[in-house]
C-alpha cells in the first residue's frame, strides 16, 4: 500500500482532516487527563484501613448526664453490650475510621523540634487494638495498669501518657530506615515510648492515600465523645447493631442514639463523593468517545460519498476490492496518528497545568501509548462502515457519466 | 429574504435528519455538560450575603510562638479568646463579634418526644447587627447580657415552627442538655451560602438552628463544633483552653463601611500585634490579614477542586463538541454542492448563501440549547443527589439559563462559520458542468 498517494489526496482536503486529527488530539489530551484523576480517585477508595471492616459495628449516643458520671455509664453500656449475642469483643474510643471528628497533633522526633508529621489520636478506652482486629507487627499491647485517665492529664503535671502504639507508615516517616520500637517521640515537653507497631491503621478522614496511616494509639480512658465499636462474630451484624441499640437503650432510656452503622456502610458513605465523581468522569469519557466517533463517521462517510467516482475509475483500472478497504483505513490511521501526536503534548500541557492548580500528580508515561491505541481502534472501528460501503462501490461507476 | 433563506435552512436540515440530530445531539451534550457543571460552580462561588459583604471582615492576628516560624507563613485562621476579647473590647468597627459552633442535645418538654441534637452558634452580642439577620420576633442578646452569662436564646424560624408550632416563643424556655434557657428572639429565614462566617463546620453547611452567649457557652461547657488548634507546650484541660491565649478556636467579623476604615483596621492590627509583642505575648513580627468576605472565601478556597476540575473537563468536552460539529456541518454543506453551484449561477451572492448557511447553522444551535437544557436538568438533578452539603443548591437560575442558550448559539455558529464559508466559495460553473 503506498502512502504517498493518500497524503496527496489529504493535502487537498487539509480542512477536514485537520478537524479530525484536531478532535482526537484534544481527546487524547482530556482521556489521559481524566482517566488519571479516575484512577486516583480508585487507589483512594481502595485503601486498606487495618480494621476488621465487614466485622465491626459503631454506635454513638448521647445522654445528659453530668460529665462526672460518664465513666461508670460507659462501663455499663461496655457490659451490656459485651452480654449481645454474637458480639466477641468491644470497645470505645473518641474517633473512628470513617467517622467525622478527628484529634490530632503535630509529632517531632526531639523535644522542641518542629513536628515532621501531623498524627491522629486514637484514644483507647480498653481493648481496642483486639476489637479493631489490628496487626502488631513488633513490639505489645497495652497492659491493663498502663492506662490513666483522660481528667488526670490536667489534674497534675506529674501524669503524662508516657506510651503509645503507632502504625508502620508512621514509624517509617520519623525514623526512615531505623527500627521504631522503643524509641520516643514528641507532641509536647514529655517523651512518648513506642511499645508497640501496628500494620496500619488510618486516621478518621484524609485527602491525600499517603498521609492516611499516620496514626498513633494511646492508652488514656475517658476521653470526651466515646464511642462504641463492636467485633461481631457468627452473626448477622444488622441484626446485631439492633439488639444492641434495645441493649443500650435498657440500661438508660433518655439515650440519644446518633449513629449507628457498620464499617462497610461507614467506607461507603466516606467514599460516596469519590464514587460519583468518578462514574462521572467516566461518563464523560464514554460520551467524548462516542462524540468523536460519529465525528470519523460522518467526515469519512461524506468523503466516501464525494470519491465515489474515483473510488470507480480505480476499480475500473484493477484495484482489488480490498486494496480501496485499506485505503480508507490507513487514511485514517494516518490522520488519527496525527492527532494522537499531537494530543500527547497537549495532554502532558493540561497534566503540567492542572498539577499546578490542583493536587494532581504528573501523569505516569504509560497511558499515552493506551490512549494512542485505544485512539488507534476507536478510528478503525469508526471508518470500517464506511469504507466497507467505498469498497462496494462498483467498477461500472467510472464508465457511468 | 430572511424568511426565505429561514425556508432554505429548514428544508437543509430536514433533507438529512439523521446528520441534523447527530449535531444538535452533539452540541447539546458539550452544551449539557458544560451548562451543568457551570451551573454548580455558579452556586458555589456565589455571594453569600450580598447587601453587606462588601463591609465585612475577618481579621487575623499571628500568636504562634517563633521557634517553627518559615518566612512566608500564613497566620491562623482563628483566634484565641484573649486576641478575640482585646480586639472586642477596642471596638475599631462599626459593629464585631467573636463566635463558635457548637451543638447540644435539645429535650423536648413534651412528654414522649425524643430529645435530638441541635447545630448553635455561640457569640457576642453583635453578631444580629452585624449580619443583617432578620428577626421575627423579639430580639438578640445585649453585651451586657453576654457578660452576665445569662441563659438566653434566639431560635432559628424552622426551631420555632419544631418546638411552638411557629407562634411568638419570646419568654417561653427550652431545655439544651441539662440547662434551661429563655427564649429572647426567633429569626427569620436565614441561609448565607456559602457558611461564610465559619468555614470550620463546613463551608456549605446549614445555618445553626439556635444562637447563644459565647460567655454562656463556655461557662456551661456547652460542645463546640468546628476545628481548634493550640499551640507551646502548656498542657491545659479543655476548659483551660477555651479561656486561653494560645488556643486557637474563635472566629471573628468586624464591620467597616469604607475603604478608609479598612486602611485604619489594618494599622490598627499591626499596632495591636506589636503591642502584644512589646508586653511579651507574641514573638512573631506582624503576620496579620484583613480579608473581606468575597476575599475569604477564595483565600480559603472554598469551591471544592473537583467541582472547578468538572467545569474544565466539561468545557473541554464542548470544545470537542463544536470541533466536531464543524466537521459534521462541512460534510453536509459540501454535500449539496450542486445546490450551492445552481443557485450561485442563478445569481444568489457569496453573502447570501453564507447567510444562509450560517442560518442553518444558527438553527443547530437553537435545537442543541434546547436538547442542552433538558440535559443539564437532568444533570443537575444527579447532582442534588450527590453526597455533598451543596447538593440542594444546584438549580438552574435565569442568568444560567440564558448562557445555556447563548453559548449555544455561539458554538454552533463558531462551528458554522468555517463550513459558511467554504459553501460559499464554491464556483457556479463548476458546479454546472458536471451535472
Amino acid at each position: 500500500m503506498e502512502i504517498q498517494p493518500i497524503l496527496k489526496s489529504l493535502r487537498r482536503q487539509k480542512t477536514a482532516a485537520i478537524l479530525i486529527a484536531f478532535e482526537i488530539a484534544l481527546a487524547c489530551a482530556i482521556i489521559c487527563n481524566t482517566l488519571f484523576v479516575i484512577v486516583a480517585r480508585m487507589d483512594r477508595m481502595q485503601i486498606d484501613s487495618g480494621i476488621a471492616e465487614t466485622e465491626l459495628l459503631r454506635i454513638r449516643t448521647a445522654t445528659l448526664d453530668d460529665p462526672v458520671d460518664k465513666p461508670l455509664r460507659t462501663a455499663e453500656d461496655l457490659a451490656a453490650l459485651q452480654a449481645v449475642p454474637g458480639v466477641v469483643d468491644v470497645a470505645a474510643v473518641q474517633q473512628v475510621p470513617f467517622g467525622n471528628s478527628s484529634w490530632n497533633s503535630g509529632v517531632a522526633v526531639e523535644r522542641g523540634a518542629p513536628p515532621v508529621v501531623g498524627a491522629t489520636n486514637y484514644f483507647d478506652n480498653g481493648n481496642l487494638v483486639k476489637t479493631l482486629g489490628l496487626k502488631l507487627v513488633a513490639g505489645r499491647d497495652f497492659q491493663p495498669e498502663e492506662y490513666i485517665n483522660f481528667q488526670d492529664l490536667f489534674s497534675t503535671d506529674e501524669t503524662f501518657v508516657g506510651m503509645a502504639i503507632i502504625t508502620q507508615a508512621l514509624a517509617d516517616r520519623l525514623w526512615p530506615g531505623e527500627p521504631a520500637l522503643g524509641k520516643a517521640f514528641y507532641t509536647d515537653t514529655d517523651p512518648i515510648r513506642v511499645i508497640g507497631i501496628v500494620d496500619t491503621l488510618i486516621r478518621p478522614s484524609f485527602g491525600d492515600p499517603g498521609d492516611a496511616p499516620m496514626s498513633v494509639i494511646y492508652p488514656v480512658r475517658h476521653a470526651p465523645g466515646l464511642e462504641y465499636l463492636l467485633r461481631v462474630r457468627g452473626a448477622e451484624p444488622d441484626a446485631v447493631l439492633k439488639q444492641a441499640e434495645v441493649a443500650l437503650r435498657d440500661v438508660h432510656p433518655g439515650r440519644l442514639i446518633l449513629h449507628a452503622s457498620t464499617f462497610v456502610e461507614m467506607r461507603e458513605r466516606f467514599f460516596r463523593g469519590d464514587r460519583v465523581m468518578a462514574m462521572l468522569l467516566i461518563g464523560v469519557i464514554v460520551a467524548l468517545l462516542i462524540v468523536t466517533a460519529l465525528g470519523i463517521v460522518g467526515l469519512a462517510s461524506f468523503w466516501v460519498q464525494r470519491r465515489r467516482r474515483q473510488i470507480g475509475v480505480r476499480r475500473a483500472l484493477g484495484a482489488t476490492r480490498g486494496a480501496i478497504l485499506r485505503y480508507f483505513q490507513l487514511e485514517n490511521f494516518l490522520i488519527v496518528t496525527a492527532g494522537v501526536a499531537a494530543g500527547m503534548f497537549s495532554a502532558y500541557g493540561v497534566n503540567a497545568w492542572l498539577m499546578q492548580h490542583y493536587e494532581l500528580e504528573r501523569l505516569p508515561l504509560y497511558y499515552l501509548p493506551v490512549a494512542a491505541v485505544s485512539l488507534w481502534v476507536l478510528g478503525q472501528l469508526s471508518v470500517l462502515q464506511p469504507a466497507l460501503r467505498a469498497m462496494r462501490v462498483p467498477p461500472a461507476l467510472a464508465t457511468r457519466a | 429574504m430572511f424568511r426565505y433563506y429561514a425556508w432554505l435552512a429548514v428544508r437543509g436540515l430536514r433533507r438529512n435528519p439523521v446528520l441534523t440530530g447527530l449535531m444538535v445531539l452533539a452540541i447539546g451534550i458539550g452544551i449539557g455538560a458544560s451548562v451543568t457543571t457551570i451551573t454548580v460552580l455558579h452556586v458555589l462561588s456565589g455571594d453569600p450575603l450580598p447587601s453587606k459583604s462588601d463591609v465585612l471582615f475577618y481579621p487575623q492576628v499571628d500568636p504562634e510562638d517563633a521557634t517553627h516560624y518559615q518566612p512566608g507563613d500564613q497566620p491562623p485562621d482563628q483566634l484565641t479568646y484573649v486576641d478575640a476579647m482585646n480586639l472586642l473590647r477596642d471596638a475599631r468597627g462599626k459593629r464585631q463579634a467573636a463566635m463558635s459552633g457548637g451543638g447540644a442535645v435539645l429535650v423536648p418538654d413534651q412528654a414522649g418526644v425524643d430529645p435530638y441534637v441541635v447545630e448553635l452558634r455561640y457569640s457576642t452580642a453583635d453578631i444580629f447587627g452585624l449580619f443583617d439577620i432578620p428577626f421575627l420576633h423579639g430580639s438578640g442578646w445585649t453585651a451586657e447580657q453576654d457578660e452576665a452569662r445569662e441563659r438566653v436564646v434566639v431560635l432559628s424560624r424552622r426551631l420555632n415552627q419544631r418546638l411552638f408550632g411557629g407562634e411568638n416563643s419570646v419568654g417561653r424556655e427550652i431545655r439544651l442538655s441539662s440547662h434551661r434557657f429563655r427564649v429572647i428572639g426567633v429569626i427569620d429565614e436565614w441561609r448565607p451560602n456559602p457558611h461564610f462566617y465559619d468555614l470550620t463546620t463546613g463551608a456549605y453547611a446549614d445555618s445553626e438552628e439556635a444562637f447563644l452567649p459565647l460567655e454562656t457557652s463556655i461557662d456551661l461547657d456547652m460542645g463546640r463544633n468546628g476545628d481548634m488548634s493550640c499551640f507551646g507546650s502548656e498542657r491545659m484541660s479543655p476548659e483551660e483552653q477555651q479561656r486561653s491565649g494560645t488556643c486557637m478556636w474563635l472566629q471573628y467579623w468586624v464591620e467597616l463601611e469604607s475603604p478608609d476604615a479598612r486602611a485604619d483596621y489594618e494599622r490598627y492590627l499591626a499596632n495591636y500585634s506589636e503591642h502584644q509583642r512589646e508586653i511579651g505575648r507574641f514573638e512573631r513580627s506582624f503576620n496579620g490579614r484583613l480579608h473581606s468576605v468575597m476575599e475569604w472565601l477564595d483565600y480559603k478556597r472554598v469551591v471544592p477542586d473537583d467541582v472547578q476540575l468538572q467545569v474544565w473537563i466539561a468545557f473541554g468536552f464542548l470544545v470537542v463538541c463544536i470541533v466536531n460539529t464543524i466537521g459534521l456541518m462541512l460534510a453536509k454543506f459540501l454535500r449539496r454542492e450542486g445546490d450551492i453551484g445552481v443557485r450561485r449561477a442563478l445569481g444568489a451572492t457569496r453573502r447570501s448563501v453564507f447567510t444562509q448557511y450560517l442560518l442553518e447553522a444558527g438553527m443547530i444551535g437553537v435545537g442543541g440549547a434546547v436538547v442542552g437544557l433538558l440535559l443539564s436538568l437532568v444533570g443537575l438533578a444527579a447532582v442534588r443527589m450527590q453526597p455533598v452539603d451543596y447538593a440542594g443548591f444546584a438549580r438552574l437560575d435565569l442568568s444560567m439559563f440564558l448562557m445555556a442558550v447563548g453559548l449555544s448559539l455561539a458554538a454552533s455558529l463558531i462551528a458554522g462559520l468555517l463550513p459558511a464559508w467554504q459553501a460559499c466559495r464554491i464556483a457556479p460553473a463548476l458546479q454546472l458542468k458536471t451535472e
